[in-house]
């Protein structure tokens, strides 16, 4: 299971890219914005992609009454985030190690794999609970007050993935690296199950006689 | 008087001859320009959202400011105010800003600014910045061409007429400043009749620093009493030598025109700066009692400051030996102009019917073998058949200025003939010629004052309108001529109106400046002593009768936007910070009842606006420059109580 150990760390390192880059980037361009304005959401808090963008996104929500682009100390997910995926690498990197060393069996690369999986949706589902806060509990004395057709307050959440057109904004939400390198470093561990269990099969018929003991 | 009508019937005459020479009348030959049968329109048309090729920095004359237009659109794309209030920014109005316009003779807001010239390295355009002269009250400026504003005003001595000027070396270590007007230096009560051999012509040698572009007088050189009309620096082989072209040699003080056009021939002065230099470097020269102000704007106080200076170090040619020449050249030359090789030096005898071309050298071998023609106050005088290189014959009537393109064309306007001719240098046979609308002073080629020319439009800076546009009056704007210089013959393709009094103009490709523009200034990089950084900072004090209002904007309020405790007789100043950290969002502020102007303050920018209220009330102020949706919204008052009344200062914002 060298082989297999070996791909397991590497994809568990992978998810240190979120450390350095950011998992989410939603940008905003309107004609009056050729140079659009974005923001980039990393594990431990947002930044401009320009370093004013921020502060205008910031001045343009403030029509509509939404917040103001949330600081690191206002929400427990950057710190608590950064935390998660250190121990998730740590762990990924330590089954990895094992498995390396034939102390255990390639299904623990399969359950990081779920487990991390599990935390990820979690953390989508989070995002998204974060997006709608956002875009729908709006000042009550909001400069604007739009109304969709049917008469109901407009909200201007961000779409989780994909675009939208929001009021004369294009809004596109999309991956960033950090997200792609999550999603690679996922998958490597993906591959070290399977290279796992073929690396274990392989041994299992020219080992039979160990057969018993490993299982 | 009669004779000076009667050369001028002449002139008219023989402008005549030339246009009917020139293949017949002009009226009818105008409707076959501006490209009806080529697409012109298509070569200047810049779509929309898309940019010009070139800035064109083109003075505004008598405006005292600097036009930036789009070439070859004929775009205005700003007016940049240098020389003269502008009321629309605020310019020369707020505290900040009227330190640049003191003087000597105190505070002067106007001027007649003429020749703008771009900085260079290695005698290439390099887009650092932009000088300009101020004729009247002799100055020049210098405008940053990363925030397209006047950064530093220098005034220039015993100087009159600063018309010669501002042009620089080929590495801007100099910008020159020659005295049209020679003046007693010093100063002093005398009679006019006493001019000739009293009177001198200072030509000052400004350095400028390559980190800062600060300016400082290095020396000015003291010569005869003539008048400095132009001049040009050496490039390349000439590099390190300035040519001014001069007029009324024979040192009249009165009715100039016929008594200052008597000499055959009046002289370019060849000047060897760098030997001069030199001297002035092993301690040469005497310093003598000046007053001069030397303003700066500081880039993060965006506070402007003025300096008294008082004294210069002057120079008597006759104390460096070889530095100064005089060429001989056919009847009041003009333009002086030197080829991007810096082989010649061309000197456009307004009153000559040819254009002379001196060779530099020739004019080094004279020197060195010492072939003078007399001297003139010690000066040595070249004989003209030593040094000259050629003639171009016949060319038009008042040839005024020469510039030149990338393939050996020189392109010389004339002024009486109202025609662009292009010639070729070094065979001086005329190639092409086209008549411009009207009366064309200055021409311009963008880089054509460079070792390397841009040769791809010729614009003509034109006196006269007249008809080219829809009237407006007897007062018109006046008119510039875009040419296409790309082949053999020229082509023109634009008209386009201009402001003030167009003299000369400088241009460079878009994208040698464009990437470096700024877009705002970062309000953490504000170091202005009154800025309201944050919203804690906004406050009002009183120092007795001054009251200061710390301010700060940001769309769409003015925070504090109610203020009260300001008393009739106070002096209060609102010093107003923008809070955008946005491309183009400034903000204005104006207040009823104010003497001075409204501002216009830049993202990250603190400005400062006196009132003086003068009846009791309740006074708004606003925003003026359309900001946002909520702009009409963006506004305050502030109260003015009695002169006792007891009313303490107060201020608030978004209070019920
Ligand atoms: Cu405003």
């Amino acid at each position: 299971m060298k082989k297999a150990g070996i791909i397991m760390i590497i994809g568990s390192l992978l998810l240190l890219g979120l450390f350095k880059f950011p998992l989410w980037n939603i940008v905003l361009g309107a004609p009056q914005y050729p140079d659009p304005l974005g923001m980039d959401i990393y594990i431990q808090g947002i930044q401009g992609v320009e370093e004013f963008d921020i502060q205008n996104i910031d001045g343009l929500n403030h029509y509509i009454g939404m917040k103001t682009i949330p600081k690191v100390e206002d929400m427990w997910e950057f710190s608590v985030f950064p935390k998660v995926i250190g121990l998730m690498v740590a762990l990924g990197v330590i089954i990895g190690l094992l498995g390396f060393l034939g102390k255990v069996s390639y299904k623990w690369f399969l359950g990081w794999f779920i487990v991390m999986s599990i935390l990820g949706l979690l953390g989508m589902y989070d995002f998204n609970l974060w997006l709608i806060e956002y875009g729908t509990d709006l000042d009550p004395k909001a400069i604007m007050k739009l109304l969709n057709p049917d008469g109901t307050p407009m909200t201007y959440k961000p779409p989780l993935l994909g675009y939208q057109k929001m009021l004369n904004f294009d809004v596109d939400s999309w991956p960033a690296t950090g997200a792609y390198m999550i999603f690679a470093g996922m998958m490597l561990t993906v591959v070290a199950f399977f290279v796992g269990r073929y690396e274990y099969k392989k041994k299992v018929k020219t080992e039979p006689i160990l057969k018993p003991a490993l299982a | 008087m009669k004779r000076t009508i009667n050369i001028l019937l002449a002139l008219v005459m023989v402008a005549g001859l030339v246009s009917c020479n020139d293949g017949g009348n002009k009226k009818s030959k105008r409707g076959n320009q501006g490209g009806l049968s080529s697409n012109a329109a298509e070569r200047v048309y810049v779509a929309p959202g898309e940019h010009d090729e070139f800035y064109a920095f083109m003075s505004g004359g008598f405006s005292g400011q600097l036009g930036v237009y789009g070439l070859p659109s004929g775009r205005l794309l700003k007016v940049l105010p240098v020389f003269s209030q502008n009321p629309e920014n605020g310019w020369g109005y707020t505290e900040e800003t009227k330190p640049m316009l003191n003087t000597s003779f105190g505070f002067v807001p106007w001027d007649d600014s003429h020749h703008p010239d771009i900085s260079q390295t290695n005698g290439v355009l390099d887009g650092r910045w932009v000088f300009i002269n101020g004729n009247n009250t002799p100055r020049i400026a210098r405008i940053d061409l990363k925030n397209f504003k006047t950064e530093e005003i220098i005034e220039i001595p015993h100087s009159a007429g600063n018309h010669s000027s501002s042009f620089i070396t080929e590495n801007t270590e100099y910008v020159v400043a020659g005295t049209r007007f020679s003046v007693p230096i010093p100063q002093k009560d005398m009679s006019i009749k006493d001019y000739k051999g009293n009177f001198k012509g200072s030509l000052t040698f400004i350095k400028v620093d390559q980190e800062t572009g600060h300016m400082d007088i290095k020396f000015q050189l003291m010569m005869p009493g003539f008048n400095y009309d132009l001049s040009h620096p050496g490039r390349d082989k000439s590099h390190g030598w300035f040519f001014f072209t001069t007029y009324n040699t024979e040192e009249a003080h009165t009715l100039l025109e016929v008594n200052a056009s008597q000499n055959d021939k009046d002289f370019i002065a060849a000047i060897n700066w760098k030997k001069i230099e030199e001297y002035v470097n092993n301690g040469g020269g005497q310093k003598v009692p000046a007053k001069y102000a030397h303003n700066i704007m500081d880039e993060n106080t965006h506070t402007a400051t003025s300096t008294m200076k008082t004294e210069v170090l002057q120079v008597n040619p006759m104390d460096v030996p070889g530095a100064v020449y005089f060429l001989p050249t056919p009847k009041s030359p003009h333009g002086c102009d030197v080829d991007p090789t810096g082989e010649y030096i061309i000197g456009n005898g307004k009153l000559s019917a040819d254009l002379t071309v001196h060779s530099f050298t020739k004019m080094i071998d004279a020197i060195e073998n010492k072939k003078f023609d007399g001297e003139a106050y010690g000066i040595p005088i070249l004989n003209f058949e030593d040094i000259l290189a050629g003639v171009v014959k016949q060319p038009g009537l008042g040839p005024l200025h020469t510039e030149f393109d990338d393939k050996g064309n020189a392109y010389t306007t004339f002024f009486i003939s109202s025609e662009v001719v292009k010639w070729k240098v070094g065979t001086w046979e005329v190639i092409d010629r086209q008549p411009v609308f009207y009366s064309v002073g200055h021409g311009m080629i963008p880089g054509g004052n460079s070792r390397k020319p841009f040769g791809k439009y010729f614009v003509a800076l034109n006196k006269i309108t007249k008809d080219r546009y829809l009237p407006t009056g007897p007062e018109l704007t006046q008119s510039a001529q875009l040419f296409d210089i790309t082949g053999e013959k020229m082509e023109l393709l634009l008209d386009f109106p201009t402001i003030g009094e167009p003299h000369y103009a400088a241009a460079i490709p878009g994208d040698m400046v464009a990437p470096n523009s700024r877009k705002i200034y970062k309000l953490a990089e504000n170091k202005h002593p009154y800025a309201s950084l944050s919203d804690s900072d906004t406050k009002v004090v009183r120092e007795g009768k001054e009251v200061h209002i710390y301010m700060n904007m940001i769309r769409s309020h003015f925070n504090p936007d109610n203020i009260e405790g300001v008393k009739v007789g106070d002096k209060v100043y609102f010093h107003v910070t923008n809070h955008e950290q946005d491309f183009d969002v400034p903000h204005g502020f104006a207040v009823i009842g104010a003497n001075n102007a409204e501002m216009l303050i830049v993202p990250g920018a603190t400005e400062t606006l006196v009132w003086e209220p003068k009846e009791v009330g309740v006074w708004p102020f606003y925003c003026t420059d359309f900001c946002s949706a909520l702009h009409q919204e963006m506004q305050g008052y502030i109260r003015v109580s009695p002169a006792d009344s007891n009313i303490g200062l107060s201020w608030s914002l978004g209070e019920d």
